[in-house]
């Protein structure tokens, strides 16, 4: 490339005219996009044709001017990197492409995250100080609950589900059916977490007793002759209750990650281990799960990830409730129903620094692992 | 229980819907929101025109008469409300607007939305205000005209009339600051418990008027060994808890002068001031009296509101047999719930259940109600939907929906004839109250009235009433400060 620095006159000229050119269609696909963009801002440019026709136009335009303007204005700008001297293009494009991505995490992500930082700090009540959402946080009874569960979450899901998904996964490998055994266990991470708890509501619903009972839980115990326990209304009975959903959503997951790495674990491994009169329990401990270590990891802190975060399971089905406060919930709480925004950025800082520590395990991980970068 | 998982399941979406429209859509309020100072100006002048064509009656309201005259026709007025989709609630409503849009020929669009306050405070926040929305808490109406997000009803509407029109105070309550923000529209009253009339009869009970014969029937139920005295239950979507809240206000209110009720909900006095505690007590006796609630308190914190009095109607004769709740509650009652269509429904209100006035306790507080109200704000200040909130003003805009039965207006120029059971029992008894209590919780700050005022009678319920103190204690304590 670096003797296409040095070329003739001519070829130069037919440059700069190029670059003219491609300054020129520049000039013209961000008129267009600007034009759009109009059209799509007022609010009479579509009133004549009857609401549903109008919004739908409106819809297909913004897509095909999102779409299309964003190709049309990489195509531009690459054009006219393309004109600038080839050092300097080198330089400028990668740019090029990050860029976009770039500006739209930084929007979308930093910037916000930051101002809820800072806002946690700013919005504080009246005559309080710096730090008075976060002493308040600490001295609300629901907030230390909230801490509490979330605690209780964080060790119990993410292990039992390692565990479950490792068993399961060890055992599967085993079987003739693998693959339809496997889905199984695989089916409910298809299902989101507020249908995961519409269903098993279902499976927890409590009647009065000798009443038709309507879980199927409840149905059981009571067909024994037993006594309904209504799961989510009993302390501390319906935070674990809640639990076993998370569990029953990830187990798949943690599977599917577990059965892959065992298959890659080396067949001569385990049979040299055999070979050396190695019991299949110690072949499990002492082989298996220190080959596929990382991949345990990297399960377990995915999984821990997601239950710190959990607020689906909890809203639909106590409400925070009965001692089943958690932290994400309580942050909803206070931003859209007290709408108390120095409360609420307060939550979504202690949850956010609640998350880094189990990141930073799992990006390490990953990077011994070779997996990112 | 399934209607609520539904509700939830489609919150995710609207949300996302609101979201997503907030972009395209925020330009139209803005640009909404400023061009009507011209239209306004340009609204003036026609007046002359509805004087002048003359066809339509005239009312105390100027853009009304303008709107009726066809000013307006082929515009359009967005309205939300919190009545559900599917409800007979939000039926009746689409078919109250329908007078407007036959006479007027402005569409008004009214889509039912699910996760209702949170979808609106979402849409208030986008720039995407709907144009009017209903309202049932004025501590919602003050936040959303501090944040200056409400148009000032006070510059333009006809004050002097509503006053002459709304009952129980409703213009005080639609202020803030001096100003008019709210037209209230639509009361419940609270203050009733509904009973099996034929069960009654064939028991010789006789539905009591005073809170000692209540408890009297009470005991004679349980000994009877009829089931239990009451049907209760809190369960309700994400409000868990507000149905006890009543109980105490309605309490309260009988057992406190009206000053106490009001700087109670003001934090005048603290929340568990010995009154309050005090009318605990006489909730305490209903709830957690042995015996007394259907299922005891797990039945009361695992079942839904709308399903509190189903062994009421149970085939092998009542379980439970006193329910204390709104007249909005036969909507849920029965079966096959066709809920557009009340004679449908199997058990009839009037014939087979009835109710009567939760009784007085103590004589001098005499016999208050306690009730809560919608009101009516406006976002987008445009020519066409001053008209439509004038309307909603109106006695007139009641009739489609008292036809329709289970409405009680907030306008007491209503006729009170139009009413038909059980709402004409309830106006009677609205026009009689010694007091008209708003909800209390409704007017707390919303971390106390739709946090821990709900989720501490939650757990007092959790608790089978024991810790009373400390519950209210904590009550007390999380009241915001500042």
């Amino acid at each position: 490339m670096s003797e296409a620095v040095k070329l003739p006159t001519p070829v130069e000229n037919g440059r700069k005219w190029a670059a003219l050119r491609d300054v020129a269609i520049g000039a013209g696909v961000i008129f267009v996009i600007w034009l759009g963009l109009r059209i799509l801002r007022d609010p009479e440019a579509f009133a004549g044709m009857g609401p549903l026709a109008g919004k739908l136009l409106q819809a297909l335009l913004a897509i095909v001017l999102g779409i299309g303007g964003i190709w049309a204005l990489f195509i531009v700008v690459n054009a006219l990197v393309e004109d600038l001297p080839a050092r300097v293009a080198v330089i400028l494009r990668p740019w090029v492409f990050v860029l976009p991505a770039l500006a739209v995490v930084g929007v979308y992500l930093v910037y916000p995250a930051i101002r809820t930082i800072i806002q946690s700090f700013t919005e504080v009540p009246e005559g309080g100080g710096v730090l008075s959402n976060y002493t308040d946080a600490f001295a609300d009874p629901a907030v230390q609950i909230a801490l509490r569960n979330n605690v209780i979450w964080l060790l119990v899901a993410p292990t039992a589900a390692v565990v479950i998904g490792l068993a399961f996964a060890a055992l599967a490998d085993r079987v003739k059916y693998e693959s339809l055994a496997k889905t199984f266990v695989f089916v409910p991470l298809a299902i989101s977490m507020v249908g995961a708890s519409v269903i098993w509501g279902f499976v927890y619903a409590w009647r009065v007793p000798g009443q038709p009972q309507v879980g199927i839980i409840n149905a059981v115990i009571q067909y024994f002759g037993g006594e309904p326990l209504a799961f989510l209304q009993e302390i501390p009975i319906n935070t674990f209750a809640m639990i076993v959903i998370m569990i029953w959503l990830q187990v798949g997951f943690a599977m599917v990650i577990l059965s892959a790495a065992i298959k890659g674990v080396p067949v001569e491994l385990t049979e040299a281990a055999r070979i050396d009169g190695a019991s299949e329990l110690q072949n499990f401990f002492k082989i298996l799960i220190p080959s596929i270590r990382g991949s345990i990891i990297t399960v377990f802190t995915t999984i821990a990830i997601a239950v710190l975060k959990v607020f689906d399971i909890v809203f639909v089905l106590t409400g925070g409730n009965l001692e089943t406060e958690v932290i994400a919930l309580r942050m909803f709480d206070a931003m859209f129903r007290f709408r108390n925004f120095g409360q609420a950025t307060a939550m979504a800082v202690i949850l956010f620094v609640a998350v880094i520590p189990i990141m930073v395990v799992n990006v390490r991980n990953l990077r011994k692992q070779g997996i990112g970068a | 229980m399934k209607k609520r998982k539904w509700s939830i399941a489609l919150v995710a979406l609207a949300l996302l819907l609101a979201a997503c429209g907030g972009s395209g859509d925020t330009t139209t309020t803005a640009s909404g929101g400023a061009e009507p100072t011209t239209t306004a100006s340009g609204g003036a002048e026609p007046t002359t025109t509805a004087d002048g064509s003359g066809t339509v009656g005239e009312t105390a309201y100027e853009h009304l008469n303008q709107a009726m005259a066809g000013d307006f026709e082929g515009t359009s007025v967005e309205i939300v409300a919190q009545w559900a989709p599917d409800g007979a609630e939000a039926v009746s409503f689409d078919a109250a607007l329908q007078p407007f849009r036959d006479a007027t020929g402005i569409d008004v669009v009214f889509e039912p939305t699910v996760e209702y306050e949170t979808a609106l405070q979402v849409r208030v926040d986008g720039g995407n205000a709907p144009d009017i929305a209903q309202i049932a808490q004025p501590g919602k109406m003050v936040q959303y005209a501090e944040a200056g997000a409400l148009v000032n009803l006070s510059e333009w509407f006809n004050v002097d009339q509503l006053t002459t029109d709304l009952c129980c105070g409703f213009v005080d309550l639609g202020s803030h600051d001096g100003s008019l923000y709210g037209v209230y529209w639509k009361t419940d009253v609270k203050s009733i418990v509904w009973y099996p009339i034929q069960g009654f009869a064939d028991n010789g009970y006789e539905p009591p008027t005073t809170w000692d014969e209540m408890i009297a029937l009470s005991d004679q139920i349980v000994a009877d060994g009829n089931g239990s005295p009451w049907c209760i239950s809190i369960e309700s979507e994400a409000a868990d808890g507000w149905v006890a809240t009543d109980w105490m206000e309605d309490i309260l209110l009988r057992t406190a002068p009206p000053e106490i009720y009001t700087q109670w909900y003001n934090h005048e006095i603290p929340f568990n001031h010995p009154e309050v505690l005090e009318a605990a007590e006489y909730m305490h006796q209903i709830w957690f009296t042995d015996g007394y609630a259907y299922g005891g308190n797990t039945y009361i914190n695992a079942t839904f509101i709308g399903n509190t009095q189903d062994p009421m109607f149970d085939p092998a004769g009542p379980q439970c047999w006193m329910q204390k709740q709104a007249a909005w509650i036969p909507g849920f009652w029965g079966e096959n719930k066709d809920f557009t269509d009340p004679a449908e429904w199997p058990n009839q209100p009037g014939e087979d259940v009835g109710f009567f006035y939760f009784p007085t306790i103590e004589e001098e507080f005499g016999s208050p109600v306690l009730g809560a109200a919608d009101m009516f704000v406006m976002f987008n200040d445009r020519p066409e939907v001053r008209a439509l909130l004038e309307y909603l003003a109106t006695p007139e805009s009641s009739a489609p929906w008292i036809e329709r039965g289970g409405f009680l207006a907030a306008n007491k120029n209503v006729p009170a004839d139009s009413y038909t059971y059980p709402n004409d029992q309830l106006a009677a008894m609205t026009a009689e109250a010694t007091t008209f209590g708003f909800d209390a919780s409704d007017l707390m700050p919303a971390d106390v009235g739709a946090g821990t005022f709900w989720s501490g009678m939650v757990e007092w319920v959790g608790a089978n009433g024991e810790g009373t103190e400390e519950i209210f204690q904590s009550i007390e304590d999380s009241w915001p400060t500042g």
